[in-house]
Formats: C-alpha cells, structure tokens, sequence
C-alpha cells in the first residue's frame, strides 16, 4: 500500500508547496481568471499533442506557455476589459479544444481525467516533473521577492523605482503557465486554478505580512491535499475534487472563526468602556 | 551652464484623439524646485508621466540623464486589500535599512502607524507614507504629484516644509505638480504654468519686474505676484484659516490667467 501511495502522497505535497507562493500572487495580481484561462487552454493542447503523438504533458506546457504570452501581448493592445477579454479567451480555447478532440478518433482522450485530474494515477516520470517545476518557482519566488512585492504593490512605483517591471511580469506568466500546466494532469483542469487560490484567500485574512501568507497558504493546502487523500482513499472519491472540498470547507471555517473573533473583541472593548 | 538631468523637445501627446501636450519644451537642472501649475485638464499629470517614462510622447523626445534616480510621490497608491502590507512592510519595500526608513519615519511622524496595514491609513497618513518612501530612495529628481492635496492648510504648510528641507538635505532637483503657490512660492526656482502648452515660465519674483514679462502676461499679473512676494516675506507667519481665504481666491486667479492668456494668443 505504502509504494502505491508514495507518489501521489508526493505529488500533493508538491502541489502545497508552490500553491503558497503561487497562489498568493495570483491573488495579489488578481490573475484568478488568468489561471482559469490558461487551464481552459490545456484540452487544445492535450487535443493537439495526441493530434502530433507528442506526450500529454509537453503538448499541455507548450500550449499553456503560448496562451500566456498571447494573453500578456493582447492585453497591451485592445481596448476591453481585462476580465471580459479573458472570459472570451478562456471559453473560445476551451471549444476549440473540445472541437479538436472530437475530430481525432474515438477513445484517445480521456476527457474527464483531464477535467478532474487523478492524483492516484501519476507516475514517477511526472513527479520528477513537478518537482524541477517547483523547484524552479521557488527559486524565482525568492531571489525576486522584493521586486515582485513592489510590482504587486504599485506597478507604476515599481517602474519608476527601475525594477524591470514589464520582464518579470513576463516571467511570471510563463513560470505560472507552466506550473498550471503540470498540475493539471494531478489534479484537473477545472480544479487547478481553485487549489492555488482557496488557500492564499482562507490564510490572508489571518496574517500581515506577504512571507506569513504564503507559508500559512501552502500549509492550509498541505491540511486539504491531507484530507482529501485520505477521503478520496477511504469512499474512493475522486481525488482532485476531495482536496477542493476540505479546502473550501476550511476556507468557510476561517471566516466563522475570523466572526467570532471580531466580536469577541467587540465584546472585550464594550467592558472596557 | 550646468548639464539638465531632464529636457523634453517639442513633446506633443495625444489621449484618445485629443491633443493633450503641444509642443512642450522643458529642461529640469540638478538641484532646482520647478512647480507646475496649470487649470484641471491642463496635461500636468500626462508631463509627470512623461518624465517619469511611463509613457511615450506621440512627437518629439524626452531626454534623461543616463542612470538617473528618479523618485516618485504619487497622490495615492491603492494596494490590492488581499495583499497583506504593514506601512513598516511597505517603507521596508524601498530596500532601505531598518534603521534608516524609522529615522525617517519618526521625521514624518508616521511613527506610530508602521504597525498598522497600509491600506487602512487615512489619506493625509497616506501621503507622509508616500513622501517617506520617495525619500528613502535619495534620488536625484523628486516628483511630487500634488503632494499636498485634501490636506488641512497647516498640514500643507508641513508637508512643504518637509519637501524643501529633503531637498536641502539631498540636494535633488523637485518637479512637482502644486497649486498652493503661495506655499511653495518661496523656494521655487521656477513656476511652468501649464494649459497644453506651457503660457509661461519663469522665476516669479525675478520675472516680477521685467517688463517684458508683464506685456506678455497682462495687467493684473503684476499684482498677483505681488500679493505672492508678499507671502514670501511672511512665510513663516502663516496662518491657517487667513491664508485659507487666499489660496482660494488666487487658484482660481492663477486659472483664469491661463485661460485669458489663451483668449489673447488665439486672437
């Protein structure tokens, strides 16, 4: 049992790991449904890699990558919304995936894995892959921590303060594109982008300084990988989804505690008076 | 002649169709306190921009000094209310020592509110926090966007003061977009006074008696900058609600100069 559950065990452990600072800046860059977008465009790129008998997983990366920088140059161009840009982006690549796929013949995609994920299913060959994938996130996270908090900041302070606003951000698209597009095959695409977040948003209300977030982010994820596994083992749940129930159900638990909180001091100011 | 660290040539700049900067032509040497002044919609905030490089003119060039340290203090930042940022966390931002951003946060009075989240501080706390932060970069050129705005006319009189000493100490050039003249006036090197184009420029007391000044502005301006030269004298005798009364008056007169000033250039 053990040798069966190492490598998931691993691969969740990983994913809590960079859904502390991943997640975070998502959040701090309100990126969310620049997330969603990419993660949408992963079935073109699945569709297409069995398309070219390319591995799931390169096809995935590059088309993920390529959605980000096509996004990140767009954006600079037309004159819409950000977030309806996205919604068009996202929902277009998502059809024209689905498009694809029922053009190849029948059977080669496995459409609900790719949705869901299956976090039991991962070999060691894509473990190894998560690992250099959030090895190098962390890397980049740390030595540009203070550039990139100044950018989360104020973008145009950052800019004048000659931080090379427009490179970075470059980076980190690619960088979260990539990470994205790893993680889907673990925990699917439709869960991917709520996994990261769900915890940077249960943790920023408790904390007041950016480090603080990002370690109480990545250890709220680490207690829903914990729980989801051990659900998804015991009534044979699907993984991805069990790991998004208890991390909702802890992000719901937050804001009870964070209430009674508030009003208990309430309450402590009232007897002072 | 000292070199200019900043000099725009013939910028024009259009936003959305609409000509917002014409043929602007201004150089900032080391040291100097220029002020903009100008009516709302002149094109002050877009020139700052322009300087500052964070946007690109539709004509002519804005030339920088290579290498220089530029520091901004914008009117207000809004900090995403998910990102967790004490002021402390925020000053500490700027790469500053430890050391060094609380000594300048106890000059700025801002001392006992580093604790407190950056979002949630009042706007005249707001702006001592940005003046703060735009100091510790000891930059040659300061820009100041209306860095006195909403705030109470003796805070205005602080926040100046503050200014021109960081100025004295850092020896930096300050471009900044001001409307309280009568506060500035003193230290001012020199007033650009801005309606798309630049009406005029000039040292204000100097430029007081030449006649040459006082044709191409027009009766009336004389007087205007008397009433200035007189606060000058009286710079440390102000008084709230008096000079209240004044200030009123006199950015209202200073509008009305440029608008009339366009009226006799079209005709």
């Amino acid at each position: 049992m053990i040798d069966m559950l190492w490598v998931p065990v691993c691969a969740g452990v990983l994913l809590a790991i960079i859904a502390g600072p991943l997640g975070s800046f998502i959040v701090w860059q309100r990126m969310a449904y620049f997330g969603e977008s990419l993660a949408h465009a992963s079935l073109l790129g699945v569709a297409l890699g069995v398309f070219y008998q390319q591995p799931a997983l390169l096809s995935t990366v590059i088309s993920c990558v390529g959605v980000a920088v096509f996004l990140g140059l767009l954006q600079k161009r037309v004159n819409v919304s950000i977030n309806t840009l996205l919604g068009i982006v996202a929902h277009s690549l998502l059809a024209l995936g689905l498009v694809v796929s029922s053009l190849l013949p029948g059977g080669q995609i496995n459409l609900e894995a790719l949705l869901f994920g299956d976090l039991l299913m991962l070999d060691q060959g894509s473990l190894m892959v998560l690992l250099v994938v959030v090895l190098v996130v962390l890397l980049y996270v740390s030595v540009y921590w203070k550039a990139l908090l100044n950018i989360a900041v104020d973008e145009n302070l950052a800019r004048i303060e000659g931080i090379p606003v427009d490179r970075l951000q470059c980076i980190t698209l690619i960088l979260l594109a990539t990470a994205i597009a790893v993680f889907i095959h673990a925990v699917g695409l439709l869960l991917i982008v709520s996994l990261l977040i769900i915890p940077a948003a249960t943790a920023q209300g408790f904390c007041r300084t950016p480090l603080q977030m990002v370690l109480m982010s990545s250890i709220l994820c680490l207690l829903a990988v914990a729980g989801g596994m051990c659900l998804s083992w015991e009534a044979d749940t699907p993984a991805g989804p069990s790991v998004v129930i208890f991390a909702g159900a802890l992000f719901f638990l937050s804001i009870t505690i964070k209430q009674i909180m508030t009003v208990k001091q309430h309450k402590r100011e009232d007897i002072q008076y | 002649m000292k070199q200019a660290i900043v000099s725009l040539k013939g910028i024009c700049l259009y936003g959305r169709g609409l000509l917002i900067l014409n043929n602007i032509s201004l150089d900032i040497y080391p040291g100097e306190l220029v002020s903009l002044i100008g009516p709302n919609g002149a094109g002050k905030t877009s020139l700052l921009k322009l300087v500052l490089k964070l946007q690109d003119p539709d004509r002519g060039v804005v030339r920088r000094k290579p290498g220089l340290k530029i520091a901004y203090m914008p009117q207000k930042i809004e900090v995403n209310p998910m990102l967790p940022m004490t002021v402390e966390g925020f000053l500490a931002l700027s790469g500053a020592r430890k050391k060094t951003y609380r000594r300048a946060a106890d000059r700025l009075a801002i001392a006992d509110i580093l604790a407190r989240p950056v979002q949630t501080v009042s706007g005249g706390e707001l702006q001592r926090v940005l003046l703060c932060r735009a100091m510790l970069r000891n930059a040659e050129l300061l820009v100041l966007d209306e860095p006195a705005q909403g705030v109470d006319i003796a805070g205005q009189a602080e926040m100046y003061g503050l200014i021109q000493s960081i100025r004295e100490e850092q020896g930096c050039a300050v471009l900044m977009v001001s409307h309280d003249l009568h506060l500035v006036m003193a230290n001012t090197d020199r007033v650009v006074c801005l309606n798309q184009h630049i009406c005029c420029q000039g040292h204000p007391e100097q430029v007081s008696n030449d006649p040459a000044y006082r044709q191409l502005f027009g009766r009336g301006v004389a007087e205007n900058l008397a009433v200035y030269t007189h606060h000058h004298d009286h710079e440390h005798d102000i008084h709230g609600n008096v000079v209240c009364e004044h200030e009123h008056s006199r950015n209202s007169l200073s509008a009305e100069l440029c608008r009339q000033k366009e009226r006799e250039e079209r005709e």
